[in-house]
């Protein structure tokens, strides 16, 4: 199908097509892989180490907590004990310590009383964490993932 | 053995000395330390040798000897083991000396507990406590060390002198607790940071993030002139306008476009620590100074002043003080009642002034057509279609954006704005304004007026470089802002970010740019680059408007209506072509231009068109002289802001745009045919 060319002034060109004739293939040679420097890789980076400067990590990792987090949260990532984090029970109590210092910013409410007296053995707790930044992580931000839905 | 081997030698000493057996014996016996006086008789004696025959009184050598029992027969004999005895001695000094250790320990444990001993020297396990200050945590231990000696002074002597008393406890605090007193000592504003940040704005977010991230100790100090928290400011314009939910405008909250709430502030006060604190966090933190203002720096000395005189060393730091807005010459020298009518539109006061103001009124003005001013007039015309306000919008271009868009583009969305309640008149300025009859009268250079009661000026941003003056820093010329390199980098250890930086975009050129999504990109190149990563400004910043529910855009690059566009539109439906379409029959688009180049009639010809067509969705190619792309404007095009940078990246020289903007999927088929695929 023919595309329409409409030429409004010598400088503006307009062009109006239909969606059959976008469909058609490109032959515009453009490489559009994505920049090491513009990808944004998320939680987890392709060598598994861990991405501090996700945004899905919010003001975790910048927090007042933030250095006793990534203690907490490294530990349980780089884990190879059975069950895994279980021998980052130190790091998680002195996260959880910390974070009872800043009910506003870490609402008890997330850690139910049962978790704060008795922290999981197991490092279940940072499971969910994971888990709950992950789906955070997966969810493509709009555009440059910086702009409208900057967190 | 011993015994006999003593009278060996006497024998032996005997025959060698026997002419003088007697001075034999007496230095025989002395040798076995005798009494001399033995010896002197016998000198006696040997010299009357030489005489008739000796006194009868005079006794003989032996009887002598026997007399004085300086005789072999007297010799002391030893007995008993030597070694019996030996250890007997040591056993005895070993008593004294442990006895004298342990009356010793005894002594320094009672003097040592009851404090009077004072070492000069210091108390590491204080000092490590009492936080890692440099200068005043020390002077505070030395002080409760000195505290406790005076205690011992005065148990000892009774009653206290009080004018002793006073120079020592004029260190301490009446409650004595020394973490209280080391606080009290450290000054409100750290005399030395390690990271300084000065604007609490958006870039700064970006900043903070991006060196804590890096470095997770990094202490951070923050300086802002802003009563408030960092925050963003899009809202303020956009989303707040049409929260119809009142509390959480009050509280500043918003409905995010995937419809979750959230505050327009980054974080949230507990988020930051005490900026006296800042210094002693083991951990490091981002500390948070409100109302303070920076006056003036030395790059050289690293040194940062406040207006209210303190004096902060840093070691790293960052100007994001970004802009303020700028107001027209008519209004500033108007009347008194229009400047209190007058709201130049900026921060969170003025989105509070401005939403309580029109609220009351019967009507408000805005002047400026660019984005805040068009994004106003979408948010006040919704305002006005349940109140009844009356919006004006007035601006010098032909239509809304006339400086972004492409004018159909800009004229077409003048008419969605004015759907949206507005009532906008382009082309015209304002020459006058003045105050009669309680109404703001405004008159433009097209002889035209109108009468409100409120007034935005929506005329533009200004840098904030007065620190520049101030610090002989390099202020750009042409586009404004503090001059930096491509990582933004001012002088050593000086970077600049956001709104007043020109940097050097090694794609684009130097330039200076006012969109959030600048401040929060070029916020983090700068952390980044303030922790050692040295990267240039490479990763592209986009910005983007919402006016109303028809028109929302994202643009990446230089979009300046000035430049050529080239543009490509969806259209919904096949109509028959109206008579001034002209046919393209797919050829390079570039050999078109040039035919159509100086056909101005054509062009009017197609207006009509143009003005009564949809531009439902598309993109628009800004561009160069060189016939490269350097900008490119998704209207109505989401997420595919990755291709358009890619695009921009490479330039399309040599490219039909017609074909590149194929890759944009703008009908989104892509995106349906992998959710097919996915429900399948």
């Amino acid at each position: 199908m023919a595309a329409i060319l409409v030429n409004t002034s010598g400088k503006d060109q307009v062009i109006f097509a239909t969606k059959e004739d976008l469909g058609e293939p490109s032959s515009a040679i453009i490489n559009l892989e994505e920049d090491e420097e513009d990808h944004q890789p998320g939680l987890i980076l392709p060598n598994g180490d861990i991405n501090w400067e996700c945004p899905c990590l919010g003001g975790m990792a910048s927090g007042p907590c933030g250095f006793e987090f990534r203690e907490a949260f490294s530990c349980f990532h780089y884990s190879k004990a059975e069950p895994k984090g279980s021998d980052c029970y130190e790091a998680f109590l002195t996260m959880q310590d910390c974070m009872s210092h800043f009910p506003a910013l870490y609402p008890p409410a997330k850690a139910s009383p049962d978790d704060l007296s008795n922290p999981p053995q197991d490092g279940l707790g940072l499971v969910e964490i994971q888990g709950e930044m992950d789906s955070n992580a997966i969810q493509p931000e709009r555009d440059s993932g910086s702009s409208r839905v900057e967190s | 053995m011993r015994k006999s081997g003593v009278q060996l030698k006497m024998q032996r000493a005997n025959t060698l000395v026997r002419l003088s057996p007697a001075l034999n014996n007496c230095l025989t016996r002395n040798s076995i330390f005798y009494k001399a006086p033995i010896c002197a008789s016998l000198l006696l004696q040997s010299r009357s040798t030489g005489s008739h025959g000796p006194p009868a009184h005079w006794k003989t050598l032996k009887q002598i000897s026997l007399e004085t029992k300086s005789h072999m027969d007297f010799l002391p004999v030893p007995e008993g083991s030597w070694q019996e005895s030996y250890s007997k001695k040591q056993k005895k000094a070993n008593l004294l000396l442990a006895a004298s250790a342990l009356a010793f320990g005894l002594t320094y444990y009672i003097v040592y507990k009851s404090g009077c001993i004072y070492l000069h020297g210091y108390d590491y396990k204080t000092f490590k406590t009492s936080a890692g200050l440099s200068g005043p945590g020390v002077v505070a231990s030395f002080s409760s060390e000195a505290a406790s000696k005076k205690e011992c002074d005065t148990s000892k002597t009774s009653p206290p002198a009080p004018a002793q008393a006073d120079s020592g406890e004029s260190n301490v605090s009446p409650g004595g607790n020394p973490q209280v007193d080391d606080l009290s000592k450290i000054p409100d504003i750290p005399d030395h940071v390690q990271y300084l940040i000065i604007g609490a704005g958006t870039a700064a977010f970006g900043a903070f993030r991006a060196i804590k991230s890096r470095d997770p100790r990094a202490k951070i100090l923050v300086v802002g002139d802003e009563d408030s928290v960092p925050y963003m400011r899009p809202p303020l314009s956009k989303e707040l306008w049409f929260n119809d939910d009142k509390e959480e405008v009050e509280s500043l909250q918003f409905k995010q476009w995937n419809g979750k709430k959230r505050s327009i502030f980054y974080e949230p006060k507990e988020f930051f620590a005490e900026p006296k604190q800042l210094n002693s966090l083991e951990n490091g933190g981002i500390a948070l100074l409100m109302g303070k203002k920076v006056v003036k720096l030395d790059a050289g000395k690293k040194t940062a002043w406040l207006a209210s005189g303190e004096k902060i060393k840093y070691e790293k730091c960052l100007i994001a003080t970004g802009g303020k807005p700028r107001n027209l010459p008519v209004l500033a020298k108007a009347a008194p009642e229009v400047k209190s009518r007058t709201v130049l539109f900026r921060n969170i006061e003025d989105f509070k002034k401005l939403d309580s103001l029109t609220q009351q009124s019967e009507s408000v003005a805005i002047i400026g057509g660019g984005f805040l001013g068009s994004e106003l007039a979408c948010a006040l015309g919704k305002r006005a279609k349940k109140t009844g306000l009356k919006v004006y919008q007035i601006f010098p271009e032909k239509g809304n954006m006339g400086r972004i868009l492409p004018d159909y583009l800009s004229k077409w969305t003048t008419r969605k704005v004015e759907r949206e309640g507005a009532i906008v008149m382009p082309n015209q300025s304002v020459c006058a304004a003045t105050f009669t009859d309680g109404k703001v009268v405004l008159n433009t250079d097209k002889g035209q007026c109108v009468a409100v009661d409120v007034v935005v000026a929506a005329v533009g941003l200004e840098p904030n470089v007065e620190l520049a003056r101030a610090s002989n820093l390099e202020i750009d010329p042409t586009n404004g802002g503090f001059l930096v390199n491509a990582e933004l980098e001012a002088r050593r250890d000086l970077w600049v970010a956001g709104d007043a930086a020109c940097f050097f975009d090694m794609k684009l050129g130097r330039r200076r740019v006012e969109h959030h999504d600048h401040a929060v990109v070029s916020g983090r190149l700068a952390g980044e680059n303030m922790t050692g990563a040295a990267k240039p400004y490479w990763h592209q910043s986009m910005f983007w408007s919402d006016l109303g529910p028809d028109v929302g855009y994202e643009a990446i690059g230089i979009v300046d209506s000035s430049l050529p566009t080239v543009a490509v539109f969806a259209k919904a439906t096949e109509k028959d072509n109206p008579k001034a379409v002209v046919e393209e029959t797919g050829e390079s688009l570039r050999s078109e231009t040039e035919q159509n180049c100086d056909t101005t009639p054509a062009s009017e010809k197609a207006s009509p068109y143009l003005e009564t067509e949809d531009f439902g969705k598309g993109i628009v190619f800004y561009l160069n002289d060189k016939k490269t792309v350097v900008g490119i404007l998704l209207w109505n095009t989401f997420n595919k802001m990755t291709v358009a940078r890619q695009v921009l990246r490479d330039g399309a020289r040599n490219e039909d745009l017609y074909e590149v903007a194929k890759l944009f999927d703008i009908y989104d088929t892509q995106a349906e045919a992998a959710e097919e695929s996915a429900a399948s």
